[in-house]
């Protein structure tokens, strides 16, 4: 099947960005390279091209009330303006996605799913509509752009003018631009301070542009799905297909605070109630390489006392750090910072030790 | 991108001095990208071509590096092991990976020129 692609390719290949197939999606790993992409976004600023993630649209005067019985966060007290992180869940409160929910209005409501995940979901989603919930999957009509890092605030001012009021964390607005109508909600999935905006395809390219012509003296640059990998992993958040599966919970995967048990009904709330009760076998935790190591990378063999334990979930050499990081789905016992283990690269075994999440937290 | 002349080139994008030096080449390291680690053979060690005898790894990707010609592994280079991004700044110099003494000096003609290379490329 050939790529799609997302309505700002022409400045992926003006920029002469290297463009792989992912979920589908023709779209750029890395412009000038992943080192100093990612540097960027942790000492200046990076813009990401986002719109292959699944954009759908929940309106009408049930939208909260029913999206509240297919998702484990809170929607109900969510207020407009505000988003959140949660979870669609299997029965068996496994995870078929994580999502970021934007209530941009009383009866309004913008779901930003995975890109591998999105017919998924919104087939899920639509096999319980409700009549007063209805359902937009805003497929190619809808573009989305990351704006992340310490510079990020003041380049946004910037390009939308200085008088404008921006979001708080985790707030969403909704603003002008060029004529069309734009969701700017101060989110982001990279550690830093930064901002991701939704918009109609077509008004895309003029934003980017914008956005570019405004940040560069600050240090701005075109960041591709590699940069974005790394920043994720640093910040330790999961990728739905490496770190997160239909066979892990949230409470296993350490994001229990994205649940909310005490709501009466969604898939899954069964198993996370007695999940709860019982405890978790595994828990999903980051580590550190004690010494210089060739890059850890997914499903490398991680050992304890010489028995494997676990494998990497994900794994990377960290350009912060200046290290390899790693992060699995580890025996409870051992998901304790401070534990030492050891991660099998090729025939070599290299040591680990177990760290407190994340492994990179932003200055204050 | 730069095929120097005088250097023979294996199809997988080593090249091979006449000196029995060998490392990737310019067009190799532009599509790894950033590189951040290497694995050289420990010297000694004989080796037939085709064999994978170093690894070279970027962010997103661990590449086999294979021996283009038969011979013995006499010298690796440690400043590329310190500072793996020699090979993304200077492929054809500080960036070298290891020599061979071959087991056969005729060996190498065997190899693509710069032109056959250049060819390959495109």
């Amino acid at each position: 099947m050939e790529s799609r692609s997302t309505a700002l390719l022409s400045r992926h290949v003006a920029a002469e960005a290297r463009l792989v197939d992912f979920a589908g999606w023709n779209m750029p790993i890395q412009y000038t390279g992943i080192l100093d992409e990612h540097r960027a976004v942790r000492t200046a600023a990076g813009l990401f091209d986002i719109s292959h993630m699944g954009q759908i649209l929940v309106t009408g005067p049930a939208a909260a009330p029913w999206l509240d019985r297919m998702v484990t966060c809170d929607v109900g007290a969510l207020a407009p303006a505000h988003a959140r992180y949660g979870f669609l869940l299997n029965d068996q409160g496994g995870v078929i996605d994580d999502l970021f929910v934007y209530r941009t209005a009383p009866d309004q409501i913008l779901l930003v799913v995975n890109a591998s995940r999105t017919e998924e979901d919104f087939a899920l989603l639509r096999a319980h509509a409700h009549p007063d919930a209805h359902l937009d999957h805003l497929d190619g009509r809808a573009a989305g752009l990351a704006l992340q890092g310490p510079a990020a605030m003041g380049i946004l001012a910037e390009a939308l003018g200085r008088a404008r009021m921006l979001p708080p964390r985790n707030g969403v607005i909704s603003l002008p631009f060029d004529g069309e109508q734009l969701l700017l909600a101060r989110t982001g999935y990279t550690g830093e301070d930064g901002f991701e905006i939704f918009l109609p395809a077509g008004a895309a390219p003029a934003l980017w542009d914008r956005l570019l012509e405004h940040g560069a003296p600050a240090g701005l640059r075109p960041c591709g799905l590699g940069a974005r990998d790394t920043l994720r992993m640093e910040a330790c958040y999961p990728l739905n297909g490496n770190d997160l599966s239909p066979g892990i919970t949230p409470l296993e995967a350490g994001l229990g605070w994205a649940v909310a048990l005490d709501k009466p009904e969604f898939p899954g709330r069964a198993a996370l109630v007695r999940q709860r009760e019982q405890g978790v076998m595994r828990k999903w935790s980051a580590l550190r390489m004690d010494e210089k190591s060739p890059p850890p990378r997914a499903h490398y063999p991680v050992y304890s006392g010489g028995n494997q334990v676990a494998e990497l979930s994900s794994g990377t050499l960290s350009p912060t750090l200046g290290i390899g990081i790693g992060l699995a789905h580890l025996p409870v016992a051992l998901a304790v910072p401070g534990t030492p283990l050891e991660i099998g690269i090729r025939e070599k075994r290299f040591r680990a030790t177990v760290q407190k999440k994340p492994l990179y937290k932003r200055p204050a | 991108m730069n095929v120097p002349d005088d250097l023979r080139y294996r199809e997988s994008h080593e090249w091979l001095r006449a000196d029995g030096t060998v490392g990737i080449t310019d067009h190799a390291q532009a599509e790894l990208t950033d590189i951040v680690y290497v694995e050289l053979p420990k010297p000694g060690r004989t080796v037939r071509a085709g064999d994978p005898v170093a690894v070279v790894e970027s962010v997103k990707a661990a590449s086999d590096i294979y021996a283009p010609v038969d011979g013995e592994v006499v010298e690796v280079n440690p400043a590329v092991e310190a500072d793996p991004a020699l090979l993304n700044t200077d492929p054809f110099g500080a960036g070298w990976l290891f020599k061979l003494r071959l087991t056969d000096p005729a060996a190498a003609s065997a190899l693509k020129d710069a032109a056959a290379y250049r060819a390959q490329i495109g």
